[in-house]
């Protein structure tokens, strides 16, 4: 566990600085692919996007792997390539090909509000995660900070987007962002605990599944829009 | 022996699930019913041994906290195991009738078996798995009517609580990180070395996993501003399920918030998760008495009845006072109860009348001579008239609130309990009592109940109401104090 010295306050300060950037960078780059999730018009186009995320977020987990000594995450890498790069993104696009006629989406807000509401709660959560002083011994802060952001854009994307699909995938994502905040600071989780987590996520997408086809088989929609008979 | 009725508690209800698969219409009542009244007698095994001392095998963990909501929710499996009984024969009339069937008693025993393994779960990564589970079954569940309602309210309680759960998720990582710091990184989110590592972990990382916690797992709790999909999911879920859903998931996730609770005690000082967990209770309760008040969907006003519940609860532990956590231990087990009743009768109304407006149901009292004293008897408990239990555990919370000189929630805790009542009982009363005149549906229709399955759950649900408020036996007594010194935190 050599890669755990200097607990909790080194780690950072001894980082080599290549690493430092080449984690930060991948880290960002899940954010900026988060955006283009928010902004993508075609459902088609944004479980893509979950896609590509999902792969650099399994990148980021070898590049820890090897660069810090911790072969659990190897593992952790193969069982979210399997998952999140294979398993949820063909279901999606299964169940879009039955949804034929519907591949474009609707949302609440303008794509240029939507954007800035999105940069607003993703600055928030990034500075925001800075107060709580959480230090990493495998990676620098950054990406702590931009997973929060993550996370919050992911809310975003649940909120402002009217149909099932884009709402499942901004689920996805959420933990997505997740995973990110936990290989910042829990990356000696055992690794059992982190397959018990993919493992619901498994389960999470079979259900989500059925009840998007039982909503379109209702509501001959993908749309949110008619889900609005119980209130009150 | 306590080992191994803690081991069967969460083997024999999945052995329920397998049974159901099989072919034959009678094998999987049987096996449910079976399998649910086997767990509640080893929930009642594990009793005395847990309010001596706690027990562990393998993951698995019980103390007195945890036997608590296992009682709980292995009494709400076996009443509503029996009362499915009688509700699916009512359901016979479907087309897809031997495929519901079959779905529903797959489903009633794996979010039986979900629910109980929760509060058995001696880590907190495995909590959150668990709570998780039972989302994504009790979701399908919500849907199995495969009405239109019923597929918006299962899509709303799916995103929304998963949603809420990538939150607690998000506690959990933060929760290892803390215990990380101080038990070094191959320590597993054992909860009692957490406790034990106490005010040696991060302040601001235990700060922060109880507040992710308190809104993640509180979105299932049903905590006010969180609590939206609570109303529409209770109300199209079928009956047997609702009970489930509002009797034990909701307890299940508030034990999550509690074993956080204690985290964060122990190591930052009770005052700040009193804090939180006292704005949280409050609102919640404030938000469900307005609701409660002139609400026209009987299935909803129960549901709104649990936030309150739930919130009672939040407010219970913010007193912090030994008498109050008492009050919360006991007010779980009568609220599993009281609750799990009100949905039964109400469950009858709704198939009497074919109605689930208030409006619509007159004169319940003249037509249905055993569902509707007991509906009366479960409203009234569920609205603490003594001597129901839940009278016992609100008066132990208040009494906890005055002796921690928190004198202004307490009080108003007291207002807003008796807003509550008001509007619950003005809704059954008319219901029960007001001629049917006039009121559609409901001329000529014959006096007489539609099943005896539907009414013995009810009966048995009244009886412990009233051993839990006459005399609660002296195993349970020392159970639930036990339970109170853990939260506490003097054990």
């Amino acid at each position: 566990m050599d890669y755990l010295t200097g607990f909790p306050t080194g780690g950072v300060a001894a980082a080599p600085s290549s690493y430092a950037g080449l984690t930060t960078t991948l880290a960002v780059l899940m954010l900026v692919i988060e955006f283009g999730m928010l902004q993508a018009t075609l459902l088609r186009a944004q479980i893509r996007l979950y896609l590509a995320q999902s792969v650099v977020i399994a990148v980021l987990a070898v590049v820890v792997a090897a660069a810090r000594g911790v072969p659990e995450l190897y593992g952790l890498a193969a069982f979210s390539v399997l998952l999140k790069v294979l398993a949820v993104p063909l279901v999606m696009l299964r169940l879009l090909r039955r949804a034929n006629p519907e591949i474009a989406t609707s949302r609440a807000l303008g794509v240029a509000s939507m954007v800035l509401l999105a940069v607003g709660v993703g600055a928030f959560g990034f500075l925001a995660s800075g107060r709580f002083g959480l230090a990493s011994p495998v990676l620098p802060a950054t990406p702590l900070a931009v997973a929060v952001a993550i996370v919050l854009v992911s809310f975003v994307l649940m909120i402002v987007r009217r149909d099932v699909v884009s709402q499942a995938i901004g689920f996805f994502a959420l933990e997505n962002g997740v995973s990110l905040a936990s290989l910042v600071i829990a990356a000696g989780l055992p690794l059992i605990l982190e397959v018990g987590f993919l493992f619901d996520l498994l389960v999470a997408v079979v259900v989500f599944a059925v009840l998007i086809r039982m909503h379109h088989e209702q509501a001959a929609s993908l749309s949110t829009e008619t889900l609005t008979q119980l209130r009150g | 022996m306590p080992a191994v009725a803690l081991t069967a508690l969460v083997l024999l209800p999945l052995l329920a699930v397998l049974l159901s698969l099989l072919p034959g219409r009678s094998s999987a009542p049987t096996a449910s019913i079976t399998a649910a009244l086997a767990c509640f007698a080893f929930a009642l095994a594990l009793v005395p041994a847990a309010a001596r001392a706690p027990l562990t095998v393998g993951p698995l963990r019980a103390d007195a906290v945890s036997v608590v909501f296992t009682l709980g929710t292995a009494f709400l499996y076996a009443t509503s195991a029996g009362y499915a009984v009688g509700y699916l024969h009512g359901e016979r009339q479907r087309v897809d009738f031997p495929r519901y069937s079959r779905l529903f008693w797959l489903g009633l025993n794996g979010f039986a078996w979900t629910m109980l393994c929760a509060p058995l779960m001696g880590n907190l990564a495995l909590l959150w798995i668990a709570v998780e589970i039972t989302t994504v079954i009790s979701a399908l569940l919500v849907a199995l009517d495969g009405t239109r309602q019923a597929a918006e309210a299962a899509w709303k309680y799916v995103l929304i609580a998963s949603a809420g759960l990538g939150l607690a998720l998000l506690a959990t990582i933060v929760a290892y990180y803390a215990g990380a710091a101080v038990l070094g990184p191959s320590y597993n989110l054992d909860y009692p070395a957490l406790r034990a590592a106490g005010p040696a972990l991060p302040h601001a990382a235990v700060r922060l996993a109880f507040v992710l916690a308190v809104i993640g797992f509180g979105t299932k709790v049903g905590l006010f501003p969180v609590h939206t999909w609570l109303p529409d999911a209770h109300s199209e879920a079928p009956t047997p399920i609702s009970a489930m859903l509002s009797g034990s998931l909701l307890a299940v996730s508030f034990y999550a918030v509690l074993r956080y609770y204690q985290l964060a005690a122990a190591a930052l000082g009770s005052a700040f998760p009193r804090g939180v967990l006292l704005v949280f209770g409050m609102l919640s309760l404030l938000l469900a008495a307005l609701y409660l008040v002139e609400q026209p969907n009987l299935k909803r006003l129960l549901a709104y009845s649990s936030v309150e519940h739930m919130g009672i609860l939040a407010i219970g532990v913010a007193f912090a006072a030994p008498v109050a956590f008492a009050g919360v231990l006991l007010h779980v087990l009568g609220h599993a109860a009281a609750k799990g009743n009100a949905f039964f009768g109400a469950g009858v109304l709704v198939r009497a009348y074919r109605s689930k407006d208030v409006a619509a149901i007159r004169g319940a009292l003249a037509r249905l001579p055993w569902t509707a004293p007991l509906l009366l008897i479960s409203v009234l408990a569920l609205a603490a008239m003594p001597p129901s239990g839940l009278f016992r555990s609100e008066f132990l919370i208040v009494a906890g609130g005055l002796s921690s000189a928190r004198y202004a929630a307490a009080a108003a805790m007291v207002a807003l309990v008796t807003l509550a009542f008001v509007g619950l009982s003005m809704a059954t009363t008319r219901m029960l009592m007001l001629p049917r005149a006039g009121a559609p549906g409901a001329a000529g229709a014959p006096r007489g109940e539609p099943s005896a399955w539907m009414v013995a759950p009810m009966v048995a649900g009244v009886l412990v109401l009233l051993v839990l408020g006459l005399h609660p036996p002296a195993a349970l007594s020392a159970l639930i104090a036990r339970g109170a010194a853990e939260l506490g935190g003097a054990l």
